[in-house]
């Protein structure tokens, strides 16, 4: 893999760089050539795109990843964790975020099975929520942890609309509100519920969120008026990420931002409690990482034509 | 009359909720009135459903432009909605065997759960994925190193892009990791952009939004904007 | 031999006891619990005792038990370190008994016996939670600056306010439609009409729908939530009953799509293709759609105005659209198209709440920063444990 990786790169950058000489060489000296890619038709972009995410998906191309400091707390947070330490996953997705954050909702699932926590699964995002909930057990917990045993180790406490609202009164009251799991049971029915007064019981909250509502309301309803009592760490999307830096470290202990945090994070669980038999399931975040890397090249490389171009006539229109 | 009814009930409704979450007897107000929407957004379905209804309906009899699109998007619309609200091939749930609709709408293997897994989750799942192309395209189409500000953007754009893969770390690697210039490899680079000035940029971002809400939003209580009853003016 | 060895494993077990016995502290006494001592909404209760004689030499902390029967189980609920005689309980409820028990803990984890309180108290509800009494002064400030200038407006006072580019381009953009024979779009977010963005959204709605009745221009409103629909409805017929072109509204424009967001953004961006808007207005809370509609929009060749208050989104809406209202000029775009006195008083008042914030945040830094300097030349300085207590009341106590 590292050689495939080193000749990747390597020809992505003589390519990127034979694409620049060429455009700079056409931009000043054949104006037709710079009008032809100024109007590019965007599906020619598009077309572009779709190779450079494809090829790397299909030769299932991964590169090392070194882990950075957030995803580093975040791995020593739940690290930290005892057996039978409660967890309150509170997995606020949808399928549409699936791809950024299913890799990390996985590997969240799969640490903490194998530190023997108990976790307390729920959402507030959307009424669609509790099927990425079923996936997570179903492809982690049934697979890989057989002996987890339903209302004794995990369980399913579904969606509550109220958005925020469920916050604010979770972190007083739990049984007020999950009167029931995602299956119909009594919460007073299930042995893993029986102690369980409020949220702030919880040992640790991993929250893996999509937009609203999800990481900011639990840490303006939940984190922020009990610090002491409720710790939280956090994996979301790209584009929700610098918008929760300002909460780290008090309010939010670390944070996983996009594919790349979920990549980071693999590493740091599968080099720890990983072997070869669980194959390239539990590196999905990784696999995905290649298609990123030569869509950020690709990006690069077309910002860098279009500014060629951009200069070469505003240069001919000044001369 | 027609506007001064809502306009009070606004300013009670407002004053209310913000004087009872300091009062402790009425500090539960607030999630009552916030249930309260929601059983009105929840009934309003009804309406907004009718509506979808009625206009589609409208245009495959008129057979106006993109008719063939009403005639599909009615198709799923009532085939979900019958499979859903019937339950229709959920088994009873375990607990009340001898309850046809004691199951969960969206058992495994049922066909609402079909419908979710094999249709839904696709198609929400590409609609997201297309951000990836618009996002080429716009890069492509806008970022242009115009003036000092748009070169620094573009200059941050490139750091962050590459810090986020291993490409940056691949290029940067040869800077020691300890040494005085370890803050310019291109990976903590991209961290310290992140922790520090994308930090305070949103920072002062939600702090202008969150006085912009809370003035909207008095505004709003002391009927001094009134557009959204239809006007401004009386 | 048999009885000998009974004897010396017996006198064993007694010298472990003892050796046992010994290590755990004495326990504290005379706990009682009263209601918290400074106004709050019912939900605390302060338990105190007398410390345990063991407290200066062998006591780690003290664990807090409760529960609300006299004789029911007993539950954890807190830690107190040596020498504190006070803890308060927090998140009980209100008009139910508790009962506590304390037992001192050493630093080996053995633990003393417990000591329970004599009777059960019940947290009292007082008419005004006292913790949230600075949070009310700061909003009778910020609330009075707005009312101050409202009022100081309506007297005659001129008030002036920049130019938003985004905003003087809506009656262009509106123009450019009529001109070129095709529809103007809005689209007010997809959040519900309890989000003031939305609300924000439909005052802004108001005003390009009167300039789109004026100029004879169709304006088209899919929505994703059916309250919006209504409102949008309202707001569109009345603009047109201004305009005097009330012949001219058509209902059948405001419609709903679905509550589903990329449901309704497939819709909408199928809508744009065919039918082709000349000018699109985005203005409301927006999610990863914003992106989607903004590069359909450019494709399509549409002037697009967006406004949000969504950090997230901005930039692809700067990237994507001609103009861009960011965060508070969105919510200052009603005021500035109606140009109404009251609406721009009301943002002045805004910016006396950011001059505090400033000052705050000024001030907060360059105290925290002194003290930090001070208590590093000199660790016990007066002035800088001083300027470090102001430092952690005023983070600790004002500001939350």
């Amino acid at each position: 893999m590292l050689d495939l990786f080193i000749i990747v790169l390597a020809a992505a950058l003589v390519l990127m760089l034979l694409a620049l000489t060429v455009t700079a060489v056409a931009a000043f000296r054949f104006p037709q050539a710079t009008h032809f890619v100024k109007d590019l038709d965007r599906r020619w972009i598009f077309v572009l795109m779709f190779l450079a995410v494809a090829i790397p998906l299909l030769y299932q191309l991964t590169f090392p990843e070194e882990p950075t400091s957030l995803a580093i707390t975040v791995f020593e947070e739940i690290e930290k964790l005892e057996p039978g330490d409660k967890v309150l996953m509170a997995w606020d997705y949808d399928p549409a975020s699936e791809g950024e954050l299913g890799p990390m909702a996985t590997a969240f699932t799969f640490h903490c099975a194998t530190k023997g926590l108990k976790l307390y699964y729920m959402t507030i995002f959307s009424p669609i929520g509790p099927q990425m909930i079923d996936d997570a057990i179903n492809n982690v917990l049934k697979t890989e942890f057989p002996h987890y045993e339903y209302g004794v180790d995990y369980v399913n406490l579904g969606y509550k609309p109220g958005y925020e609202g469920v916050v604010k009164v979770i972190v007083s009251d739990l049984k007020e509100l999950y009167t029931t799991d995602h299956y119909g049971t009594s919460t007073r029915d299930i042995p893993m519920m029986k102690d369980v007064r409020s949220v702030q019981q919880m040992d640790l909250i991993v929250n893996v969120s999509a937009g609203y509502a999800g990481t900011k309301e639990w840490v303006l309803f939940a984190t922020t008026p009990y610090p002491e009592n409720i710790k939280m760490v956090a994996g979301t999307t790209g584009v929700m990420a610098p918008g929760m830096y300002p909460y780290i470290p008090d309010q939010l202990l670390g944070l996983l931002a996009a594919i790349k945090g979920a990549a980071e994070y693999e590493e740091l669980v599968m080099s720890a409690y990983g072997s070869d038999d669980l194959g390239l399931a539990y590196r999905k975040g990784q696999l995905r990482m290649g298609p990123q890397l030569i869509a950020h090249v690709l990006i690069i490389i077309l910002i860098i034509i279009a500014n060629i171009i951009y200069f070469a006539e505003k240069r001919r229109g000044a001369a | 009359m027609k506007r001064l009814v809502p306009l009070w009930l606004t300013a009670i409704a407002g004053i209310v909720m913000i004087v009872s979450y300091f009062i402790p007897w009425a500090q539960g107000l607030g999630e009552v009135f916030s249930i309260w929407f929601d059983i009105l957004a929840g009934i309003a379905f009804i309406l907004g459903g009718g509506n979808l209804l009625q206009i589609h309906l409208k245009k495959v009899s008129d057979k106006g432009a993109g008719w063939g699109y009403s005639v599909i998007l009615l198709v799923c619309f009532m085939t979900t909605l019958f499979v859903g609200l019937g339950k229709i091939g959920v088994h009873p749930s375990p607990q009340f065997p001898d309850e046809s609709w004691s199951g969960v709408y969206n058992q495994s293997g049922g066909p609402f759960w079909f419908l979710y897994e094999y249709a839904f989750k696709p198609l929400t799942a590409t609609m997201f994925a297309m951000l990836a192309f618009y996002i080429a395209s716009a890069a492509f189409r806008a970022f242009r190193a115009k003036n000092i500000e748009a070169i620094l953007l573009l200059g941050t754009a490139f750091i962050i892009l590459l810090g986020r893969t291993y490409a940056g770390v691949w290029l940067t690697g040869w800077i020691s990791d300890e040494g005085p210039f370890r803050g310019l490899r291109t990976e903590n680079l991209s961290e310290y952009i992140m922790q520090v000035f994308n930090k305070t940029g949103t920072r002062a971002i939600i702090i202008g939004i969150a006085l912009g809400i809370a003035s909207t939003s008095l505004k709003v209580i002391l009927g001094v904007d009134r557009s959204y009853l239809g006007s401004g003016e009386d | 031999m048999k009885k000998q060895s009974l004897t010396g494993s017996l006198l064993l077990a007694l010298l472990a006891t003892t050796l046992v016995a010994a290590k755990a502290p004495a326990p504290p006494a005379n706990v009682t619990a009263i209601d918290h001592e400074r106004w709050d909404n019912g939900t605390r209760l302060d338990v105190s005792w007398d410390l345990s004689p063991d407290d200066t030499a062998g006591v780690a902390h003290y664990q807090v038990y409760f529960s609300t029967e006299p004789d029911g189980d007993f539950e954890w609920v807190g830690r107190a370190m040596a020498g504190q005689t006070m803890l308060t309980i927090p998140d009980l409820a209100t008009g139910q008994n508790y009962w506590f028990e304390v037992a001192a803990v050493g630093a080996d984890g053995s633990a003393s016996p417990l000591r329970r309180s004599a009777e059960g108290v019940q947290p009292t509800r007082q008419a005004f939670d006292g913790y949230r009494l600075w949070f009310v002064l700061t909003v009778a400030i910020f609330c009075g600056a707005v009312v101050y200038f409202i009022r100081s407006a309506k007297g005659g006072k001129p008030l002036k306010i920049r130019k938003i580019a985004g905003l003087e381009a809506v009656d262009e953009a509106v123009g450019r439609a009529t001109e070129m024979g095709r529809s103007v779009l809005f689209i007010p977010g997809i959040l519900d009409m309890n989000d003031i963005q939305t609300i924000a959204g439909i005052n802004i709605l108001a005003r390009v729908s009167k300039t789109a009745a004026a100029y004879g221009a169709k304006i088209e409103v899919p929505t994703s939530r059916s309250l919006v629909m209504t409102a949008a409805r309202e707001t569109v017929h009345n603009a047109f009953l201004q305009a005097g072109r009330p012949d001219a509204y058509n209902d059948s424009l405001i419609y709903y799509v679905t509550d589903e967001q990329f449901g309704y953004v497939a819709y909408v961006q199928g809508m744009m293709v065919r039918e082709k808007p000349a000018a699109c207005f985005y203005m409301g809370a927006f999610f990863a759609e914003s992106l989607i509609l903004a590069e359909t929009g450019n494709s399509i060749g549409a002037i697009q105005i967006a406004g949000t208050a969504m950090p997230a989104q901005l930039p692809f809406f700067v990237a994507a659209c001609d103009y861009t209202l960011i965060g508070e000029e969105f919510f200052a775009a009603s005021a500035y198209l109606t140009g109404s006195p009251e609406e721009l008083g009301s943002l002045k008042g805004q910016d006396v709440g950011k001059l505090i914030v400033a000052a705050e945040v000024i001030g907060g830094v360059g105290v925290l920063s002194l003290a930090t300097i001070i208590l590093h030349f000199s660790p016990q300085s007066p002035l800088g444990l001083a300027l470090m207590k102001a430092v952690t009341f005023f983070k600790d106590v004002v500001l939350t």
